[in-house]
């Protein structure tokens, strides 16, 4: 119900905090970003699944939907992450008319993306393009978790690879923001080859000296952690996002294994060292942005930034 | 055939009829002929017709058939010399998937192979032929080595899928296939795979980012297990059947979306029937290949490798068509 109402605000507009130098460790006292909606759904309100604590909906879509009492990071869409990541006017929106097929004749396909359709207000399952965050311009792709779990068909695999091969022609980084269960199974082995279309790209970007930060959010499993969410030069976490290449219920159902508690969290995975950094998603914006800006070209060794 | 499927009972029961009138025919003295050479003309009718035909499911049976040759039966038949190589040098050697440097047809080849056990003691060594982490690592250095060396890479296909433990979670399974991918993709040496038995997943493509991707005639190659996708779809993991229709990953299916390249043919029934002749089909047609891609030049056969990934997809812009028409 919430993500509706969500959903229907499709831009949010950021006052750009001011460019602020601050060690990570003092991060967490950072005010949050103001975020000014341009419709408020008022009078509503929602229950924490983490703490219980019950928040009314302005509030937490002010806080990017991250638990005002727990800082549990509620799940957004594409959109909304857009919205608080970029500089305001800044974004391009690249292959948006991008349409799926159903080369498999797959039984009820079609009518699946229909409905993902109508739920995520997207024709496919991954948003992207060119904007700029903190004016340091970038290639952005953020999956929709809302289109068929964010899975990755035909056209999710190619536009991501479009804006990578973009990205080199334009010599920008690249951030992907995942939220997938996997590839997508009603296109067959084309998903699975996307997987390795996505990673070959990258393997380009990589050759041509682009920084490529790849940002995990809640949940990314299956064939987009076995591709582009793996790959990153830098490689962050959402808090708690759950992150795998098998999914919990999976493991214990095929392996008759108990997972311990907290695995395959973000933090889980940092402590096996596959993570980077952990950063919320209030923090997100400055943290890119402070990242990007030491890999501008031109950025030399010693030179002020 | 210790192991029949029950699509060829109708064959096995009238190969049991045959031998039951040469029998009688013996016993009695009564001449028989006739009708036994006609009962045979049957019986390979029905095997062309039997196995000429098999539906998807028949052919996950016969591409998991207990006896199916593996990539160490197929090694020796293949290579004049075959040098195995062991370790990821990171963690561990995982025997689910074998490396090494082999002599195929007098050029020196890397070669990396997905492989199952026969039997439940070398099933579990070698976990199935689910490979963890540390299997696709020890591949990316085995094939790291390639690049290095010029070597052409021969990879050989064949498992229910990457190993889906919480070892290999620790260990970053994602991870670790990513890397596959991207490494693969990146070579400037031939590169052939060969999909032998099962295409299991991530954990199949891993080693499937080839020049040329050739498929055993009965082996399959699949974005999800049949069953798993079958209890997705209508949560009833027994209508496996109807889900390996639905997945279209025979070879034959692939061979005409254009991801396989070619067919190897098996003989009748599937490969476990004659190793030496499946060998020899393999043989043929990846020498074949090989003698092909050695004409291009590194910088070619990278780009070409590229190129065929960048073609797998099938979409529609149907926006820009109409709006361009929109505008005429």
């Amino acid at each position: 119900m919430f993500k509706d109402i969500f959903r229907k605000t499709k831009y949010v507009t950021i006052q750009a905090a001011p460019i602020q130098k601050r060690s990570p460790s003092e991060d967490g006292q950072q005010k949050p970003l103001i975020i000014k909606k341009k419709e408020l759904p008022d009078g509503l309100w929602v229950k924490c699944p983490k703490c219980g604590e019950v928040l009314f909906t302005k509030n937490l879509d002010e806080n990017a939907r991250v638990c005002t009492a727990c800082e549990y990071h509620f799940r957004i869409t594409a959109r909304a992450r857009l919205g608080l990541l970029v500089d305001e006017n800044s974004f391009e929106e690249w292959d948006a008319e991008m349409l799926t097929q159903d080369p498999m004749e797959f039984p009820g396909y079609p009518d699946k993306l229909v409905v993902a359709q109508e739920k995520s207000g997207l024709l496919e399952g991954v948003l992207t393009g060119q904007a700029k965050i903190e004016g340091v311009p970038v290639v952005l792709a953020f999956n929709e978790g809302n289109f068929m779990m964010g899975s990755m068909g035909s056209v999710v695999g190619e536009k991501i690879v479009r804006a990578i091969e973009r990205a080199i022609e334009l010599r920008l980084p690249v951030v992907i923001f995942s939220t997938s269960g996997g590839a997508r199974m009603q296109e067959g082995i084309l998903s699975l080859y996307q997987m390795a279309k996505t990673s070959a790209a990258l393997g380009r970007l990589a050759e041509h000296h682009l920084l490529y930060i790849s940002v995990l959010t809640d949940p990314t499993f299956g064939g987009v952690t076995a591709s582009y969410a793996s790959l990153g030069d830098i490689q962050i976490a959402e808090p708690n996002a759950l992150i795998g290449f098998t999914g919990p219920r999976v493991i214990k159902q095929t392996m008759k294994q108990e997972l311990p508690k907290g695995a395959q969290t973000a933090e889980f995975n940092q402590e096996h060292g596959l993570i980077d950094l952990i950063v919320g998603r209030v923090q997100m914006r400055s943290a890119l942005a402070r990242l990007l800006r030491y890999h501008q070209e031109g950025a030399k060794y010693g030179a002020s930034v | 055939m210790a192991h029949l499927f029950d699509f060829e009972k109708p064959i096995v029961e009238m190969i049991q009829k045959i031998s039951d009138l040469q029998k009688f025919s013996e016993e009695k003295g009564i001449d028989l002929s006739q009708q036994i050479a006609t009962l045979e003309k049957k019986v390979a009718s029905l095997k062309t017709e039997i196995y000429g035909s098999l539906e998807p499911w028949q052919k996950v049976q016969i591409a998991r058939h207990p006896e199916r040759p593996n990539f160490y039966d197929y090694a020796p038949l293949l290579f004049e010399d075959f040098i195995e190589l062991k370790g990821d040098r990171l963690f561990a050697d995982d025997r689910s998937v074998a490396g090494g440097i082999a002599l195929f047809h007098g050029t020196v080849v890397t070669v990396i192979a997905q492989v199952k056990g026969k039997g439940t003691k070398e099933n579990i060594k070698r976990n199935f032929g689910m490979p963890h982490p540390e299997g696709y690592r020890k591949a990316v250095r085995l094939m790291d080595q390639a690049e290095k060396f010029g070597r052409p890479i021969l990879t050989f296909i064949d498992t229910p899928g990457a190993a889906c433990d919480l070892a290999a979670e620790e260990r970053g399974q994602g991870e670790a296939i990513a890397r596959c991918l991207q490494a693969m993709a990146g070579y400037h040496v031939p590169v052939i795979s060969t999909v032998i038995g099962e295409g299991g997943s991530g954990g199949a493509l891993a080693l499937g980012v080839g020049n040329v991707i050739l498929m055993l005639e009965n082996s399959f190659y699949s974005v999800i297990a049949p069953e798993s996708c079958a209890s997705i779809l209508w949560k009833d993991t027994t209508k496996a059947k109807e889900a390996a229709a639905a997945l279209k990953f025979t070879a034959q299916d692939l061979l005409r979306l254009g991801v396989a390249d070619e067919i190897v043919r098996e003989p009748q029934g599937g490969a476990h029937n004659n190793l030496h002749q499946t060998a020899e089909e393999l043989s043929q047609v990846i020498a074949k290949y090989l003698v092909r891609l050695r004409e291009e030049t590194p910088e070619a056969l990278r780009e070409k490798r590229y190129q065929k990934l960048r073609a797998i997809g099938v979409f529609e812009e149907a926006a820009t068509i109409n709006l361009e028409k929109g505008l005429d």
